[in-house]
């Protein structure tokens, strides 16, 4: 029994890891290339992510510290394109793999930031300013430009429409 | 200009430590299923995709940009050999902007942190949105240049 309550105490989130671990696993097993070509593209990406990791780690303690809940309630939560600015910048500005910045806006949200600001964020973390000279290389600046405004003005409909969206299912 | 609340540096720093050990198991085991993914599907495989057709190709090329994962530079260098193929600018803007804007791979943990609704709403609505960005993107080029 206490196994047992052991067990189902354990986050469904390592029964992924576990998951994915036993898949590496039996790559291992049965091709071995396959393997090792997967986890030296991990290990490149860690080595990468570790900055990321810190940056982040840095910026929520910064959060936890100045960005409390009414802090939140105050810039965020008031009317206006105010709000919306500011997760556009934060958005635009965050560097990373999209998924690092889940915990921190896991955090925001129980601080009072809604669905559709954090979808907006998330949205425009698709513009990346240092990677914009190279898609200027790969297409043409006038094409990047007009892409980017649009990624931005689009990024807003998707904050407003999941927050409808979101609140419809709530209601549910 | 912001309250302070009694809360130290110190707490701060340990709720933020806290915030991402529970996140880690996730975002390991997305680092893994990307890395094993991005050995398994070979770079032609995306470019055998597509047909050449405009309408297709924008559905195709969000279906792939949404499934593939990794660093915005690959997208860029996989549209630009999409173009030199013939594939259409619609459907290769609807893949660089699905790339970086759907997360299929990185599902489970934009569930398990951010919640499941949220995840398959945000995904969903960027998945058609990607198409839309590509048909308005490549229009008012056309108008404008």
């Amino acid at each position: 029994m206490k196994f047992k309550e052991k067990i189902k105490r354990i986050p469904k989130s390592w029964y992924f890891l576990i998951s994915i671990v036993l898949i590496y696993f039996l790559f291992s097993l049965f091709n071995k290339e396959i393997y090792l070509e997967s986890v030296g593209f991990f290990t490149e990406l860690i080595y990468k992510m570790i900055p990321i990791f810190i940056l982040v780690f840095v910026l929520m303690s910064i959060s936890n510290y100045f960005i409390t809940p009414k802090f939140v309630i105050k810039h965020l939560k008031e009317k206006g394109i105010k709000k919306w600015v500011f997760v556009i910048i934060g958005g635009i500005l965050s560097s990373g793999p999209i998924y690092m910045w889940y915990p921190l806006l896991a955090d925001l949200k129980n601080k009072g930031l809604n669905n559709g600001l954090i979808a907006c964020f998330l949205y425009n973390r698709a513009i990346k300013i240092p990677l914009i000279p190279l898609a200027i290389i790969y297409f043409s600046w006038q094409y990047i430009v007009i892409l980017l405004v649009v990624m931005v003005f689009t990024s807003v409909i998707q904050g407003i429409l999941l927050n409808k969206l979101m609140d419809v299912k709530n209601e549910n | 200009m912001v309250k302070m609340e009694n809360n130290n540096f110190k707490q701060s720093a340990y709720k933020a430590a806290k915030g991402l050990w529970m996140a880690f198991p996730m975002i390991l085991g997305t680092i893994l299923l990307i890395s094993l993914i991005s050995t398994l599907v070979p770079k032609s495989f995306y470019i055998s995709l597509f047909m050449k057709n405009s309408f297709l190709d924008s559905f195709i090329g969000s279906l792939v940009g949404s499934i593939s994962a990794g660093n915005p530079i690959t997208s860029y260098i996989f549209g630009g050999e999409m173009l030199k193929q013939g594939v259409g600018l619609i459907a290769v803007t609807a893949f660089l902007v699905s790339w970086v804007t759907v997360g299929i791979i990185q599902l489970p943990a934009e569930s398990a942190i951010l919640g499941k609704k949220f995840a398959i709403l945000r995904n969903i609505s960027a998945f058609i949105l990607s198409i839309i960005v590509a048909i308005l993107t490549v229009l008012i080029l056309e108008v404008l240049v």
